[in-house]
């Protein structure tokens, strides 16, 4: 079974993702933001993490930028959730390292779609 | 046509909504599910008002007055089912790039690769093929791609050919770098780029009587438009597509469709996972055909 990392500091996304996820059989761990992602990333690391932008206590990009600098034994694949669909802010991500992107609120059929992409289904 | 204009109430109701269901499969070959049938009212909501009609029974009684072809044609695009997505299946988009397209670039001598993706809907399809083709540049050096994409709704095909996608279209399917690469932002949607647009002619095509492909396709792709067509039409639309394609070529169905049953002019390729050969001997006749040329 795959795990996914959710992160986002609004409880009733987490809720959300998770109910997909789940859904999905994937199993599911969840943290309200990118210092509590990166201790748990540490502790072990999920296959994918689905990785919110705007975080009070350490933004999306600020995660990618530490989690490139950790030494691990493998990468999580990062799909980066957003409610901006500028282009500069999805280059902006995928420079940091992100794998894929998702628009909020998504549906079922968007997040499959992008976990098949990134090749965790 | 007594019942749809002079009926009482409820009797008038399914008379229409059966007339209706009856013209689009007429047109097209796709038959209503009962509970679509009972949508086609919703479904053809924005056409009534955009009319002026009050209801169904109005729309009947002007489709059958009505020489003109222009509100039929609007009618049936509004019934018929458009859903889709980029890399639908994605195992089937993966299988091409990793073996049957390579297979073609080995075997084709005149380096001309022919495909028509049949029921193309609003584009993704082929759009998704020919990013396809363009990943592996080294491979199709010096070729010619021909990719016709038809589809009997103009609405569809017209979007198709605009190349404009919204936000959700884009995020069902494409891979972030696809995005990135093929398309420009379009105010609050995507545009794929001249680039790729003209590698695809779309046209307006009734697979039930082809007059936009040519001859000798390599590649023909007719995913998940024969779902609700009844046997016979499926038979001869089989037939079209084996006389239009060369022996020894592929065609891609979708996930849930088969040959198996309906044709003996393709059969389940050995090599490629969901894909028909082409058989090598001329395709059968259907009994329509036989028919017709007696
Ligand atoms: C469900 S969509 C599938 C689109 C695409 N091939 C895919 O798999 O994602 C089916 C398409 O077939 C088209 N279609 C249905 N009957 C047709 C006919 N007789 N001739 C041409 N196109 C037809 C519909 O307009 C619709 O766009």
């Amino acid at each position: 079974m795959k795990n996914c990392l959710v992160v986002d500091d609004s409880k009733v996304i987490r809720k959300v993702a998770r109910h997909i996820l789940e859904s999905l059989d994937i199993k599911v761990t969840e943290a309200c933001d990118g210092r509590d992602a990166l201790t748990q990333c540490e502790a072990a690391i999920p296959d994918v993490v689905l990785l919110d932008w705007n975080m009070p206590v350490m933004s999306g990009m600020e995660f990618l930028q530490e989690l490139s600098r950790t030494k691990m034994d493998a990468r999580p694949k990062v799909i980066f959730c957003t409610t901006e669909n500028g282009i500069g802010h999805i280059k902006a991500a995928v420079e940091a390292g992100a794998d894929e992107y998702v628009m909020k609120p998504f549906d079922r059929d968007t997040l499959e779609s992008k976990l098949q992409i990134v090749g965790v289904i | 046509m007594t019942d749809a204009t002079n009926g009482s109430g409820a009797t008038a109701f399914t008379g229409a909504m059966r007339i209706l269901a009856g013209l689009l499969e007429a047109r097209t070959g796709q038959i209503l599910s009962e509970s679509r049938i009972w949508r086609i009212e919703t479904a053809l909501k924005p056409l009534l008002r955009a009319n002026g009609m009050a209801n169904l029974e109005e729309l009947v009684s002007q489709l059958l007055a009505s020489t003109e072809s222009g509100l039929t044609d609007d009618v049936v695009s509004a019934l018929l089912n458009n859903e889709t997505s980029f890399f639908r299946d994605l195992q089937t988009f993966d299988m091409l790039y990793r073996d049957l397209l390579p297979e073609l670039a080995a075997t084709k001598q005149d380096k001309v690769l022919r495909i028509w993706c049949a029921g193309c809907s609003t584009g993704q399809e082929a759009y998704s093929l020919a990013m396809q083709l363009r990943k592996d540049a080294a491979r199709w050096q010096g070729w010619r791609f021909q990719i016709l994409a038809t589809d009997i709704s103009k609405a569809a095909v017209a979007r198709a050919q605009s190349g404009v996608f919204s936000q959700i279209d884009v995020q069902r399917g494409l891979a972030i770098n696809d995005l990135l690469r093929w398309f420009e932002p379009a105010g609050d949607d995507w545009k794929v780029s001249d680039d790729l647009r003209r590698m695809i002619e779309f046209k307006v095509d009734n697979l039930l009587e082809p007059k936009a492909p040519g001859a000798n396709y390599d590649l023909i792709l007719c995913r998940n438009v024969m779902l609700y067509f009844a046997l016979d039409k499926r038979q001869k639309v089989f037939s079209r597509l084996a006389e239009y394609s060369r022996p020894g070529s592929y065609l891609i169905l979708g996930a849930g469709e088969t040959v198996i049953g309906q044709t003996e002019a393709f059969t389940a390729s050995r090599n490629f996972r969901g894909s028909y050969e082409r058989a090598k001997a001329k395709p059968e006749k259907t009994a329509g055909d036989i028919r017709k040329s007696a």
